[in-house]
């Protein structure tokens, strides 16, 4: 079962990490790449990646055939997306269990979606 | 002939619903056709059972026809792959009756009680695919004990199931290193099932039986678990007292004041012997304290002869376990009642201070009574009227009411 693991961080986390104000603790550091590691050696990490900060996403949608395009991301809410990764589990136990040993889950949110079977 | 038969079909199905829908489900994978399959079945047997007997083993027997319904059912549907898959496990299965072992049957009814507390579902589509797959309640009937309508319930039970298969929720008893989390998990959903009896009327108790068996269920299915018993032996305790709870005009009565002599003896025994059995593995936890407070009260012969002092220190380990401010509260009405108001009163000002149950109706009417208790009219019918203001039932906000008028302070 494929899942996406959406990472959910505090905005005024991700801009100060992209003004380079904060530095991300090295001890962090090397747990994210423990954990990448890990996973990937297991075989469950299969995809993924890391955005830049909310404030330079753009959301846009037709409506009776005309573009609307508004600065910013979706929902203007405290904790954004922050990057996402694909996970190849059995079940939403192991993605539980995957997810919950990743440094975010200290700091952030995870949210978990399954895969429609179909998709890539 | 007639009649036992079909007094054989009602018992069957108190007893062996539940087991039968784990059994097909962990057969199919499919909760829909499980359940639809299981219905075939209780009507088969409704027919057969009484022209050609009871079977010997209803549970195995009721499984085998509905496993074959399910065979039928895609051969009709005949969805290519969806059948096939569960067609193929249908047939594995095997085709004779007994062989469906009395262990299997265990091992799948404690899946579906695991996967139904699973925590990535909401609390409510908990409760609900509890009562629907393993008590066998209509959705009627659990919309009604929930007091929403059916379409609503019928909703969540359809929007639970689909997670469970969407999300691909595992239908399994979880790995040791996860059970202890789920298995308390599993004791909260049965707990809030109970307390959603216990606080409605007498109508709506069947949840407190349901609750109790489904404990029950539990302690036999995963053995020598303590807190399963320490939960039976609490749910029991509380269920002894549900007759002298309420008075003939439905008022709520004080422990203190309840009849005891209108309490459940046999309940209170199997209570009894729940809790000597969970403390004999020497690991206790919050329900095996909350069941010993609750077995003061029931062996006590009035509210003098009860054991402050004893229920006073078990809250004082419950608070330690459980850090939390309604315990709290509880050991200080346990604390006053032991070494007297003003030392109550301290432990109750300190959780007032804490400031997190400031919406809480019961601190103030606690503290409100133990000033009453010390003669300090004036300040007690304050806190009894800051009371009256968060109280939500009617029945609460009128004993407030009684307690005011006995400050003597009411009109100022």
């Amino acid at each position: 079962m494929k899942y996406m693991l959406i990472h959910y961080i505090d905005e005024a986390i991700l801009n100060a990490e992209e003004d380079g104000a904060v530095h991300l603790d090295p001890a962090v550091d090397r747990e994210l790449e423990a954990w990448d590691e890990e996973m990937e050696a297991r075989g469950v990490l299969v995809g993924g990646g890391v955005l830049k900060a909310p404030r330079t996403s753009t959301t846009l949608r037709v409506r009776d055939g005309e573009l609307l395009i508004t600065d910013g991301p979706f929902a203007e809410t405290k904790e954004q997306i922050a990057g996402y990764s694909v996970l190849e589990c059995t079940d939403l136990d192991e993605a539980i269990e995957v997810a919950s040993r990743h440094p975010t889950a200290r700091f952030g949110t995870f949210e978990l979606r399954p895969y429609l079977a179909q998709a890539q | 002939m007639g009649v036992d038969a079909e007094s054989a079909v009602a018992e069957a199905f108190q007893r062996e619903w539940g087991r039968v829908v784990a059994a097909l489900i962990g057969l199919t994978g499919n909760w829909d056709l499980a359940e639809e399959c299981v219905q075939d079945a209780f009507v088969k047997a409704a027919q057969t059972w009484p022209r050609d007997g009871v079977p010997d083993r209803p549970g195995a027997w009721l499984t085998t026809v509905g496993r074959n319904h399910g065979l039928d059912r895609r051969r009709r549907e005949s969805r290519e792959a969806v059948w096939l898959s569960e067609a193929a496990a249908l047939l594995l299965a095997g085709d004779d009756s007994e062989g469906v072992a009395e262990d299997e049957f265990a091992d799948d009814r404690l899946r579906l009680i695991f996967t139904c507390c699973h925590p990535a579902l909401s609390m409510d589509a908990r409760v609900a695919l509890t009562l629907r797959t393993l008590t066998g309640m209509t959705t009627a009937q659990i919309a009604r004990a929930f007091l929403t309508s059916e379409p609503t319930m019928a909703k969540r039970l359809v929007r639970a199931k689909h997670k469970i298969r969407e999300a691909k929720i595992p239908y399994r008893v979880p790995p040791a290193s996860l059970l202890p989390g789920r298995l308390s998990g599993v004791l909260a959903v049965i707990y809030l099932l109970f307390n959603e009896g216990y606080a409605a009327d007498l109508a709506r108790r069947t949840l407190c039986v349901e609750a109790i068996q489904l404990a029950r269920a539990v302690d036999e299915l995963l053995p020598g678990e303590p807190e399963v018993l320490g939960l039976l032996a609490l749910m029991c305790f509380h269920d002894a007292r549900r007759e002298a709870r309420l008075d003939s005009a439905g008022e709520l009565v004080r422990l203190e004041d309840q009849d005891r002599s209108r309490w459940d003896r046999a309940q209170i025994e199997q209570g009894s012997a729940a809790l000597a059995m969970a403390l004999r593995h020497g690991r206790p936890g919050p329900y095996q304290i909350q069941a010993a407070i609750a077995s003061c009260h029931a062996t006590a012969t009035d509210a003098a002869q009860t054991g402050w002092v004893r229920i006073a220190r078990f809250y004082e380990r419950l608070t330690r376990l459980t850090a939390s401010a309604v315990v709290e509260l509880n050991r200080a009405v346990a604390v006053a009642t032991a070494d007297g108001p003003g030392v109550g009163l301290a432990l109750v000002e300190a959780v007032v201070a804490f400031g997190e149950l400031s919406g809480y109706h019961l601190l103030y009417a606690t503290r409100g009574d133990l000033l009453t208790r010390l003669g300090r009219h004036t300040e007690a019918a304050e806190s009894i009227r800051t009371a009256l203001r968060l109280a939500e039932s009617g029945a609460e906000r009128r004993y407030l009411s009684r307690r005011l008028e006995e400050t003597g302070e009411n009109d100022s």
